[in-house]
């Protein structure tokens, strides 16, 4: 009698099971996480989803300023606008009905990772300033800081002792404020993105926007202080004279000023991207494996739960890498501009 | 696409919170931290560089108590011993000083002694004479009287003189 039972649920596990109502939209679940939204989704109960509304701020053409909530637009058009589901790029864009037909309105909009960024940088914020605090109650010349204000410091000076004095070079204390708030900003926002709840979870330093504006810092950084012996190298450098009638090297130089931000950029860019698209996909396969029966789902979710936890774990050193890295190249490229020629050297 | 096309609003604010966090950051953050410990790291070095100085001069200060120790114990000697030398002068010098003194006062003594022996001895002397001549005196002044009342007389005299004396 026990043996028939055993049995019987045993078949019955390996049966395909269609119990979920919806098959899981694999492209709506990855880009609706790693994409900009107006709106913060934090979860779906019963099939409602609870999300905050976020302020939408647009400007027509015709018609001027519009703040409104965000969940005006999931009832439908609302003053004119009206939320777009683009299918080839699976991005929601607020367009604005015209006469002209349909345009795309100046939208400065408080997405989803404009709110993940203003708490995020709350968060960097306070806590630097928290740990600064102490300097200002104590002496420290006479005592170091122990418990949140020393782990603050210890992080610093790792970044200003391992990464900016060695790259940056003699005067690496003007732009020692720069590199460490890059370096604190990646990285706050990379560990802040693996949280996979409100209010973390967005994926900030995997948006192009983002990591465009931090690349365009040390562009600006590196070209506006750049000394005389940098400029010279790039526009005018020590070259065989056949190389000066056609000047291949400034030409390289000058595509190479552009370059190596734009690999900063997309660095960070992917690689952050890459990691929540990851943990996404593995988190995936539990839902996915469904429909194969109950073993099966059973078996996969044990190994989908390590490989998240190996996953998430990853992302916690890439969080720290890519910050590193950020700052270090960033470092090596304005030092790259600081640098003295060899004969002053000498 | 959109993956790669950077959204202007998100592009917008990225820079405007960049900016506030950075200005935030880079004026009361990080450049206290930095400083403070910068200057800590000098403090310690400075102090570093002062306990090695110390300890050398330390060093020196032993090497110099030592030798002054040295040196005191000798001096010590030496001033125990001249102490000494002193005290046995002082000790000779008085006892011969002393001696000196009992033996002049015993001379004095002795003198003054004989001194006053013959002013008694004058005195006496003296007493004598004057006893004998006013006897004579007085014997001479019955010379011529009868024997009888010449010796009463005498008698009387001499009781006389005697008594005189003997008040005197």
């Amino acid at each position: 009698m026990k043996w028939w039972r055993v049995i019987s649920v045993f078949i019955l596990a390996l049966l395909p099971v269609s119990l979920a109502a919806e098959e899981l939209d694999m492209d709506e679940y990855l880009y609706g996480h790693v994409l900009d939204s107006y709106e913060w989704h934090i979860t779906t109960i019963k099939g409602h989803p609870v999300s905050i509304p976020l302020p939408v701020i647009v400007r027509s053409k015709t018609t001027g300023w519009h703040v409104f909530s965000s969940k005006h637009l999931e009832e439908g058009e609302y003053e004119g606008f009206y939320l777009f589901h683009d299918p080839e790029s699976h991005k929601e864009r607020v367009m604005e009905h015209t006469p002209d037909g349909d345009v795309r309105p100046l939208d400065i909009s408080i997405t989803k990772n404009v709110a993940g960024l203003m708490f995020n940088s709350l968060v960097l914020v306070i806590l630097i300033l928290l740990g600064a605090r102490w300097y200002r109650k104590h002496d420290a010349r006479e005592e170091a800081p122990g418990g949140f204000s020393g782990l603050i410091e210890m992080l610093v000076m790792m970044v200003e002792d391992d990464i900016i004095k060695p790259c940056v070079g003699p005067d690496y204390k003007r732009y020692s404020p720069y590199l460490l708030t890059a370096f604190f900003f990646i990285f706050v926002n990379n560990l802040l993105g693996i949280v996979p709840f409100f209010p973390g979870g967005a994926n900030i330093t995997g948006n192009i926007a983002v990591t465009f504006a931090l690349a365009m810092c040390t562009f600006l950084a590196v070209n506006l202080f750049g000394n005389k012996h940098y400029y010279k190298d790039i526009f005018w450098p020590d070259v065989p004279a056949f190389l000066k009638i056609f000047p291949l090297m400034p030409l390289i130089e000058i595509i190479g000023l552009f370059t190596k931000p734009f690999s900063l950029m997309v660095r960070l860019f992917a690689n952050i991207l890459a990691g929540h698209m990851m943990i996404l996909g593995v988190v995936a396969v539990v839902f996915l494996t469904a429909e194969l029966g109950a073993a099966m789902n059973a078996g996969l979710t044990v190994i989908a739960v390590l490989f998240g936890v190996f996953m998430d774990v990853l992302e916690l050193l890439v969080a720290f890498l890519q910050a590193y890295i950020f700052t270090m190249l960033s470092s090596v490229f304005i030092g790259l501009s600081r640098q003295h020629s060899e004969k002053e050297n000498e | 696409m959109s993956l790669i096309t950077p959204e202007f609003g998100l592009l917008f604010w990225m820079t405007v919170i960049f900016a506030i966090v950075f200005f935030l950051l880079a004026k009361f953050g990080f450049p206290v931290i930095t400083d403070m410990v910068r200057k800590r790291q000098e403090r310690i070095d400075r102090s570093l560089k002062d306990a090695r100085e110390i300890e050398a001069r330390m060093g020196q200060m032993v090497e110099e108590h030592a030798r002054m120790l040295d040196e005191a114990r000798k001096e010590q000697a030496q001033i125990l011993r001249e102490a000494t030398d002193t005290r046995n002068k002082i000790l000779a010098t008085a006892k011969d000083e002393a001696r000196e003194e009992a033996a002049k006062i015993l001379a004095e003594a002795r003198t003054e002694i004989e001194a006053e022996k013959e002013a008694a001895l004058r005195d006496v002397r003296k007493e004598v004479a004057v006893l004998s001549v006013s006897i004579a005196e007085k014997i001479l002044r019955k010379e011529l009287s009868e024997d009888k009342e010449q010796r009463e007389y005498i008698d009387r005299m001499v009781e006389e003189t005697v008594r005189e004396q003997a008040q005197s």
